[in-house]
């Protein structure tokens, strides 16, 4: 069926609230007004008020309290509304959930799925823009995850709901209202830790994520070479074997990311591929990234700051003819 | 403009004026809903990307607050700010700029309607994080307090914003160290969709400051006196070494939550009783009874005020919007050499 992503990320809770009593939902104005982005159409009044709740505006509470009845028993699913308002309450996440299993020498589990908005292009300001992986990325014992569209956020959020561990699932808020088809049932869960590849080539690795996803793809459709664009869905841990195996073949690896440059989730996916493809790569792996400045308001320059297809264009093309690295967009204003 | 404000800013002209006279104060309120009606339409005609979140109905709130305190004291806002900011001075192009991404706005036009700032009345960058400015002018306050200046942090934040932890950190270090800051809530009884009653414990938020062995006090946000009265005690109190205190001021937004929300969950009769008691009204009423204002003066007032705004309007409208060199403005402070 034809759904908006968070059509689809409200019938995947739906559908595993319906499998196991156990999971709950909370979080600012999820409950009556069922979601600042309608993210939790309908789940007041099929699941009711002891499973599905309004907090008040205290992340530190709701999510400390994701963790402690997740160690208890329970499967919550705590929504932050904007990925920045984990800033308040980010003990929880990286100091508490991540490391409970482990402190307490396996014996609890904090199946909990942390979700949140992200990302540019709603004109929202500097303050409720980013994506925000890198502040996530690289703790051991959280799951990070982030959908791209429609079918990878139902698949994901059904995948991270039944995994044991502290997840957190990252939802581009400018997708929100897209539509895709979505097969509603259990072939359609997205295994944590898998990439997908929605378009073969031969040419060039594309590795995007969230956002960045339609954009290579378009950029890949409407190009001279061919491009293998491959959507990551998971950083941690996140899909070696499939990034490598496509690079082993295209012998260019290009990742497309919505983050500002430095320290971007791409640092990690290029260390790693040129080690281990050192000898197949034909160019300098390249990261298509937001220059290293806050998001701005503005739509001409909130646009800017996210790369497009035309610039992914232009930028592989110059890559694979010049076998160098091309320069970004902003190195005249720097 | 008098020989002494030459060379002084606008907005710490204009805060001069409001502080001096009320009938200043009244149009002033006037402005407020001028712009923020203003701001709404420009967005319903789609001149503005994003969200915006105006504050018609709690104009009494700003300009009481401004009129109680100086343009060298520090204040810190929130996301709700269009109305703080010009009754701290700022002016109407300046704001109307900012929130329509004009390089005539405070921040160029790169942070659109949540972000305004103004040293020159005080006004740091307002918070679009909810309580962020709590301890921020906790801070404020610590630089006063540590420079043994007389001078006076204030932090506005709504109800909601009690919720938060940072709140009830701020507010205990701020009376642990007894700084002179006054903290003024909001009380508009809803936070986003939720009407407080179902996020908050208390139904008075001032009792919040008991925990704190805080002052407190309660003041009917929509008589702009009142809030200027309860405003000058606090604030008097901090200047003279008394410490922290807790204002509420029990208000009412007229619009939705931002520019999305037409505000289902009011309660039946709510808006109209609240709209009975409109901030600008009730003041108009009292200058008008105390022959401070015509009848005529008033009118000529209004169609003054949105003339202002017209003009301001089409000011912005020629500014242009933000450039890319922008963008890469103002992320570092330069190194001193
Ligand atoms: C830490 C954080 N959590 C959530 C939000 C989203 N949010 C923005 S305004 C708001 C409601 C705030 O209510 P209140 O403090 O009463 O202020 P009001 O909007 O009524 O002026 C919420 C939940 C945020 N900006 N920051
Ligand atoms: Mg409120």
């Amino acid at each position: 069926m034809r759904l908006r992503m968070n059509q689809a990320i409200s019938l995947a809770i739906s559908e595993e609230m319906a499998r196991d009593e156990n999971v709950i939902v909370f979080g600012e104005d999820v409950a009556v007004a069922e979601g600042p982005f309608k993210t939790s159409e309908g789940l007041l009044t099929t699941f009711g008020p002891d499973r599905v709740r309004d907090t008040p505006i205290s992340e530190t509470a709701f999510l400390g309290a994701a963790v402690g009845a997740a160690m208890t028993g329970l499967r919550p699913v705590a929504e932050i509304m904007f990925i920045e308002f984990v800033g308040v309450a980010f003990d929880q996440m990286v100091t508490e959930a991540a490391l409970m299993h482990y402190m307490s020498g396996g014996r609890y589990d904090v199946p909990m799925v942390m979700r949140a908005s992200v990302g540019s292009g709603l004109g929202f300001g500097c303050q409720h823009s980013q994506t925000l992986e890198r502040w996530m990325l690289g703790t051991p014992g959280l799951k990070l995850a982030v959908a791209s569209g429609a079918r990878s956020a139902y698949g994901l959020t059904k995948a991270a709901i039944r995994d044991n561990n502290p997840v957190v699932i990252l939802e581009p808020r400018a997708l929100y209202g897209q539509r895709e088809n979505v097969e509603p049932g259990e072939e359609s869960i997205i295994a944590l830790g898998t990439a997908q590849t929605p378009r073969a080539g031969s040419d060039v690795t594309i590795v995007a994520l969230g956002q960045t996803v339609n954009v290579a793809l378009e950029a890949a459709d409407t190009a001279p070479w061919s491009a293998e664009v491959i959507d990551l869905l998971s950083l941690m841990p996140w899909d070696r074997a499939t990034v490598i195996d496509s690079v082993r073949r295209t012998g260019h690896l290009v990742l497309v990311e919505e983050n500002q440059r430095t320290g971007g989730w791409g640092t990690e996916i290029a260390s790693v591929v040129g080690s281990a493809c050192f000898s197949d790569l034909r160019a300098p792996i390249h990261r298509i990234t937001a220059p290293d400045v806050p998001v701005p308001y503005g739509p001409d320059l909130e646009k800017r700051f996210l790369p497009s297809a035309d610039y992914v264009r232009e930028q592989v093309g110059a890559l694979l003819t010049t076998k160098t690295t091309p320069s970004p967009w902003w190195e005249e204003f720097v | 403009m008098t020989e002494s404000m030459a060379g002084v800013p606008r907005s710490t002209q204009r805060r001069h004026e409001l502080n001096e006279s009320r009938v200043a104060r009244l149009e002033r309120m006037m402005e407020i809903r001028l712009v923020e009606d203003r701001i709404q339409d420009l967005f319903a005609q789609g001149l503005v990307s994003g969200t915006t979140h105006t504050s018609q109905g709690q104009e009494a709130v700003a300009v009481g607050l401004a009129a109680a305190t100086r343009a060298t004291d520090f204040v810190c806002c929130t996301y709700r700010g269009h109305g703080h900011a010009l009754a701290l001075g700022m002016t109407p192009d300046v704001v109307l700029g900012e929130v329509l991404g004009r390089q005539i706005g405070c921040m160029g036009g790169l942070g659109g309607s949540m972000h305004l700032s103004d040293p020159d009345v005080g006004l740091l960058p307002t918070f679009a994080i909810v309580g962020a400015g709590i301890p921020v002018a906790v801070g404020a306050a610590l630089q006063f307090a540590t420079r043994r200046s007389d001078g006076v942090a204030l932090s506005l934040f709504g109800d909601g914003a009690t919720n938060i932890g940072a709140f009830h950190e701020g507010l205990n270090m701020a009376a642990v160290w007894n700084l002179p800051v006054v903290f003024v809530c909001e009380n508009n009884l809803y936070g986003e969709y939720s009407p407080l009653e179902t996020t908050t414990a208390v139904s008075d938020i001032a009792t919040r400051a008991t925990s704190y062995a805080m002052a407190a006090d309660v003041v009917d946000g929509q008589d702009v006196e009142a809030v200027q009265a309860a405003v000058t005690r606090a604030v008097e109190r901090a200047r003279g070494g008394g410490g922290p205190t807790l204002v509420e001021a029990k208000t009412y937004r007229y619009v939705g939550h931002s520019r999305s929300d037409k505000a289902p969950y009011r309660k039946e009769g709510e808006l109209d009783e609240w709209l009975a008691r409109d901030p600008i009204e009730l003041f108009a009423q009292k200058l008008l009874a105390s022959g401070e204002l015509s009848a005529s003066a008033l009118d000529e007032m209004r169609r003054h005020q949105s003339h202002l705004i017209d003009e301001a309007q089409e000011q912005v409208l020629a500014s242009p919007t933000g450039t890319i060199a922008q963008m890469f403005d103002n992320v570092f402070a330069p190194t001193p050499s």
